[in-house]
Parts: structure tokens; sequence; C-alpha cells
């Protein structure tokens, strides 16, 4: 196993470089019986050739060249392969046989210099970068192709100004838009925000604060309802709130269901935030006296808002996506709607859904308009996240530390100015040093 | 330097009254008991809310399934008129093309993991976090529209290959494939649970990437140079010392992603064919999941075909509970476990 793991030339770390070893004295080896006087190792003359530190990181000329040389072999070689020797065809077929070709050219180049372990090391590195390359790949091209097969509609300005009220299904996309769609799906997400965020996120401090069995049995069905799939939410406010109770499908009918999907993502990553607040800003808190609520509300909530954000954010980026508890709950309609309370509403997801089902092309461009709509508001939301969270907890901008700097600056200036007021030093020395 | 005496405090007299402990405990505030009052109000609606939806689930399951018996589980066919109905085969399928989608997603999920977080170098390594947690952010709808539109043209191909040349795998044969010839009709492997396996798993793969590479970022330091000291190369540190640190969150990771895949709709229902056959052939045409059939069916069912779904939505509930319970047990237990995630 050690061979295997163990590379006699390690491509990182310490190695003693040969002069020094030889500059030892040459009486000592592991041979010779150890006498009880200290023999000091002979200091080393000046070195032959000066060292040369080495380059512990990044690529060398040499990895580049072995990179880049296997790169140009595989290329050619899956050319010639796909193009003359065999009636391979397939563009999927061809990256599949130019990475292995990559892989083996690249590996017999490494052998050609480094022993086995490094060769693995290599190799494996290479297969770890290829898994990370199809992730990205495929990462753009869903975004890209969605972008790409709506972008006639998304620069046209009646996609956002009109619905499909008045549009026939033949007519082409200088007609009708998806307003109502974008609509409905501020109205639902927005409703399902106001009732998820403050109920999650105070449950998720009452799991925080609060180590009791209870507390413990709460986050437990918590756990247990992020298994719930999304359509039995739907199918469960569909059963109840329009079948049993009579209600009319609604936006308010799908913000529900969307909120139960929503509310323990939400709790759940509010609550790994919370808890990666550090114990001692509590304690510091509590020692200086603060009741648990000013602890919570000073310094828990605002040392975890950036990750509190993200994770708002991205429950809300889930919700905005949802749509199969908003195909039984929304119902669906072609024209605008802005009353959650009352007749269908549609949303991005719902419309990109039902129209990319139709045969005609002029809805199939309408529905991946509805995608490519959708996708931005992802995208944007997206953004937003990472500009106003995305940082590890207790971790401040740099706006934010010069406000908090700012802020104890003049703490500090106010406590010496009371200090030093003449007259009432002395009463103030006496009173807060107390009987002693 | 002057002498030093100590002196030993003198133990107390026998006589003394007997020191108690000091109560500890402090009265709480009007604030406080505002806060107390707020927060355990918000975790009982949150409580009570969960319950209702667990305890409605099983109310309106209940009759189908009393009616259905056991045969719920045996049945292939969905005729609730006739009674008879069972989830033997969208069952079946669901649980195909999450296993599909897992194969294909861990591997790809692994080894990005282990990309970001011991290869990559820091510069790139945050814009390669917000790719893979914006891929987890993309809309279902979306990705089943790219699998439907873009990834079926390109799967075909693999879907014949793979059914020429190992067609004699049971799991890879199609009925009425003729691979011998070339200009037949390939819409046999259109709409197959491999197609919608391959988009589920774009799905998955985030989910499970994130478990994984948190769980690898909190390799010990100390382990990691320690493999480098005994001269190590970087892969002979990822085997020795990441892989069996994080083998609970891998393992956790891969059961999150199999219960975000069991229960996912819309990418299924846009690209699978409705069909309720008993079958392990996922190169072919057709199939149907647990949440696809309740997609498709809910508008026609009433009353007690509404049960009926709501039966098949309980038990495909029930599934991927077992499994994030499963997974949450997995991640705790492992050395990394108790400041993660899941």
């Amino acid at each position: 196993m050690t061979s295997t793991i163990f590379s006699e030339r390690p491509t990182m770390g310490l190695v003693s470089p040969p002069e020094q070893i030889d500059a030892l004295d040459p009486s000592i080896s592991p041979d010779t019986p150890l006498s009880s006087a200290t023999i000091l190792p002979r200091r080393p003359g000046p070195l032959a050739v000066p060292q040369q530190r080495r380059a512990i990181r990044g690529l060398s000329r040499d990895d580049l060249l072995m990179l880049g040389g296997a790169a140009v072999s595989s290329i050619s070689t899956t050319i010639l392969i796909f193009g003359r020797l065999t009636p391979l065809d397939g563009r999927f077929g061809m990256v599949v046989v130019g990475f292995f070709i990559f892989v083996a050219v690249y590996g017999v180049l490494v052998s050609l210099t480094e022993n086995r372990p490094t060769v693995v090391d290599r190799v494996t590195t290479v297969f770890l970068a290829g898994a990370a390359l199809i992730a990205i790949a495929a990462l753009f091209s869903v975004v890209v192709y969605t972008l790409w097969r709506g972008h006639d509609a998304l620069w046209r300005s009646n996609t956002y100004t009109k619905d499909l009220s008045e549009t026939l299904p033949q007519d082409g996309l200088g007609k009708g838009g998806v307003s109502h769609a974008i609509v409905g799906t501020l109205i639902i997400a927005g409703l399902s925000v106001l009732i998820t965020v403050p109920l999650g996120v105070a449950c998720a401090v009452y799991l925080n604060e609060k180590r009791t069995r209870a507390a413990g049995f709460v986050r437990t069905v918590v756990t247990a309802m992020t298994a719930l799939p999304s359509i039995v939410a739907g199918l469960l406010i569909f059963a109840t709130w329009i079948v049993i109770l009579g209600f009319q499908r609604s936006g308010l009918a799908a913000s529900i269901a969307v909120s139960i999907v929503m509310l323990p993502i939400i709790i759940r990553a509010a609550d790994v935030v919370l808890r990666l607040v550090p114990g001692n800003m509590r304690e510091a808190a509590a020692a200086l006296g603060a009741p648990q609520w000013r602890t919570v509300w000073h310094v828990v909530l605002p040392t975890a808002r950036s990750g509190l954000m993200t994770s708002v954010i991205l429950g809300v980026a889930r919700g905005v996506g949802e749509t199969a508890p908003i195909l039984l709950t929304a119902g669906f309609t072609a024209s605008m709607n802005v009353n959650p309370f009352k007749d269908p509403m549609v949303t991005l997801p719902l419309v990109a859904f039902k129209l990319v089902g139709s045969p005609l092309p002029a809805q199939k461009a309408r529905g991946f308009a509805a995608a490519a709509v959708l996708m931005v508001l992802v995208l944007l939301l997206f953004m937003l996240a990472r500009t106003l969270g995305g940082r590890p907890v207790g971790q401040l901008s740099k706006r934010q530390a010069r406000r908090a700097a700012a802020r104890s600056i003049e703490d500090l200036r106010r406590v010496e100015a009371r200090h030093n007021t003449p007259e009432q030093a002395p009463v103030n020395a006496a009173k807060s040093s107390g009987v002693t | 330097m002057t002498a030093v005496t100590t002196t030993m405090p003198r133990v107390a007299d026998a006589g003394a009254p007997a020191q108690k402990p000091r109560n500890l405990a402090s009265k709480r505030g009007f604030g406080d008991r505002v806060f107390d009052r707020m927060t355990s109000v918000s975790g009982l609606v949150v409580l009570v809310m969960m319950l209702a939806v667990g305890l409605f689930l099983a109310i309106e399951a209940k009759q189908a399934l009393g009616k259905a018996g056991w045969s719920f589980f045996t049945v292939a066919e969905w005729e609730t008129g006739s009674n008879h109905f069972g989830i033997a085969a969208i069952l079946l399928g669901t649980v195909v093309v999450a296993v599909v989608a897992v194969v294909v997603a861990v591997p790809i999920a692994l080894g990005a993991a282990l990309f970001i977080t011991e290869i990559v170098p820091t510069w790139l390594r945050s814009t390669l976090i917000a790719l893979v947690d914006l891929m987890a952010a993309v809309p279902s709808v979306v990705y089943g529209l790219w699998g439907l539109f873009l990834l079926q043209g390109q799967v075909i191909g693999i879907s014949r290959w793979l059914n020429t040349w190992f067609g004699w795998i049971p799991i890879f044969s199609v009925n009425g494939a003729d691979p011998d010839n070339p200009l037949s009709s390939q819409t046999v492997y259109s709409a197959s649970v491999f197609i919608a396996g391959l988009v589920v798993a774009m799905m998955v793969m985030p989910i499970a990437c994130v478990v994984m590479r948190q769980v690898f970022s909190q390799v010990p330091i100390g382990e990691r140079e320690g493999a480098y000291a005994l001269g190590s190369t970087r892969w002979g540190m990822i085997r020795v010392v990441a892989l069996p640190f994080a083998r609970g969150g891998i393992i956790g990771g891969t059961m999150l992603g199999l219960g975000r895949a069991l229960g996912e709709t819309i990418a299924v229902a846009l690209i699978l064919s409705p069909r309720n056959l008993i079958t392990l052939h996922i190169l072919e045409a057709g199939g149907n999941t647990v949440s696809s059939h309740i997609a498709t069916r809910y508008a026609e069912e009433q009353g007690f075909g509404l049960s009926a779904l709501f039966a098949a939505g309980l038990v495909l509930f029930g599934v991927t509970l077992f499994i994030n319970f499963t997974a949450s047990w997995f991640i705790s237990r492992s050395r990394s476990g108790a400041s993660s995630e899941a």
C-alpha cells in the first residue's frame, strides 16, 4: 500500500537537497556503532551549485508542456478516429473518446519522467478536474440554452407588458407576453416569503436558543418535512383547500402550498447558519448583562445576517422556480390577475411547462420565453444573494467593518467624555467602584 | 525578599450552618419573557403545521389504502373506478429514475467536491462554489426543457450504442429496437427512464456536492500535513486521509440526493411518456414515477381516486423520509458529523 501512495520524489512538501546529505560526516552511517562522544556534523562548505528555490505550487513548464502535448495529441487522434478510421459519429462520443485518449497520453508522458505514485496522482487529478468540468459545462449548457431559445422574446418589450388574453395560439412573438405570469410569480413568491421568512427565522432562533427536548422534537419534525415531495404538498392543498373547503384555485392557495415546501428548507438553512455563531459572542453579551432577547437581536442575528440573507434568498429562488405544487393549486389563466385571493393565477414555470407541450411553434417559443425570463429572475436573485451574503458567519464586509469601527470609536469617546467631566468624575468613580 | 508565610484558611467549625449552593437561576425580565413566548409560539406553529400536513396525508390516504390493502403494492395498473389500482409500476419507475440519477450524479459530485476543496487554486474556489450553488437554484422546469429539447437528441445516440453492444444485459435491452437496421426509427429510445434519470442527475449533483464539499473542508489540517510530511502525493493524501474521514458525509450526501431525486416531478413529467408497466428496461420509451403520476392524474380523479393518489403520495413521502433520516444518521455518525449541515 505504501508504495502506491507515497512518492519517492514528492511533488509537494519538503525534500532535503542531496548536497546537504552528502555534506554530513561520512563516518556516520547507520552501521557505525554509537560512541558516547557527540560528533558534530561538519558544516557544509560553500555549495558548488547555488541552491534554487523549488516551486512547490502552480504548474511548472514541464507540466504545461505535458498537458498541452496530451491535449493536442488527443484532439488530433480523436479527429482521425472519427473522421477517417471508423464510421463513428456523435459529438458526445467524440468528447468521451477524446477525454480518455487525453488521459492515456498524459499518463504516458508523465511516466517518462516521474515514478508510479506521481503518475497515479496526476491522472486522478485529471479525472477530478474532468468531473468538475462536466458539472460546469452542464450548468452553462442549461443556462445558455434556455436564454438562447428565449432571447428573441427577452428583447421584446411586449413580453413584459402584455398578457396572453388577446393572443391567438398561432400569433408570433410580436403579440402577447408573459406579464401576467411575471406578476403571478412575484405575488405568489412574495406571499410565501411573507409567511415563511418571519416564521422560519423565528423557529430557527427557537431551535437554537432553547435546547429543550421540545425543540429537539420540532427539529426532527422539520427535518422530516424537508422530505415531503413538493407535488404531495400541492396535492394536500388541492384536496383540503379546494376540494373539501370549496375555495377557488387562487394565488393564495398556491402560496400556501409553496410555503409548506419552503418553510422546512428555510428553517434548516437558518438553523445551520445560527449554529455557526461563535458561543463566545453570546457569552460576551451575557457577561455584559444583556438579557437573552437583546443578545439574539443585537448579537446573534446581526452576526449571522449575511448567511441568513443567503439562505432566505436561495429559499425564495426555490419558491420562484417551484412548479409542481402551483400546477395543482393556482389553476391556469391567460389574463392578468393581481388579486391572489380570487381567480386563478399563473406563474412563469407553469406557463413554460404548459406551453412547450403545444405542437405550435409560436406557443413553444412563448414557453421558452417564459423559461428564459424565469432563468433571468433566478440569476438576479442568485447574484443578489452573492452580493448581500455569501460571507462566513461573523466576517464583515469592508463597509460593515468600517461602520463597526466608527461605532466603537464613538462609544469610546462617549465613555471617556463621561469619565473626564471634572465635577462628575469623582462621583462616578465612587458610584462605579461600589462599596470598596 | 521578604519571607512569605502561607496562612491556611481555617476549616469551618462543625457547628456552623452548612453552606447551600447558591441558586444560579436568574429572574427573566419582561423582554425575555416576551421573547420566550414568541419563539415558542413560532416553534409550536411550525410543529402544528407540519404535523397537520402529515396527519391530513394519512387521513386522506386511509380510505384507498384500506380498500386496496396489500394489493396496492403489487398491482401495476391504475383503474380506481374498478378498484384495480396499485403503485407497483410507478414506485419501481420512481426508484429506477432515482437510481440512474444517483449513479450518474454521485461520481461527478464527488469529483467536483474533491476538485473544489483539494485541487483548485484559492482564487477560483469561491467562483466554483457559487456555480455549484447556482446549479441547485436553477428551477426544475428549466432542467426539464433542457433535457427534453437538447439532451434527448444527444443521448439517443448513446442509448442506441448501449443497446447495440450491451443489449444482452437485461436493463439495456429495448423491445422493438433493431440495432442491425441503421435506418430504424430512433423513437423507441426517446422519452425513456434513462434520459429522465440523466436530467434528474443534474439536479441531484449540486445537492450531493454541497454536502461532500463541506465534509472535505473539515478534514483536519494536521492529518493532511501528516500525510504530506510522510511524502504522500496529493492523491495519496486524498485516499488515506480525506476519503476515509469523509465517508459518512459521502454516503449521507448521496442519500440526500436520492431523496431529492425520488420527489422530482416536473422535469420527469416533461420527459417521460406515461406508461404504467413493470419493467427495468431503462432505455425504452415510456415509464412513470409516483410524482409525475400525481401531476398528470390529479385533475381526473375525484373522491376515492384522489384518496388513491394520496396513498401513492404517502408511500413516496415514507420512502423519502426513511432515506433522509438514514442520510442524516450517516452524516451525524461520521467523524466529521456534528457540525455539518444535514
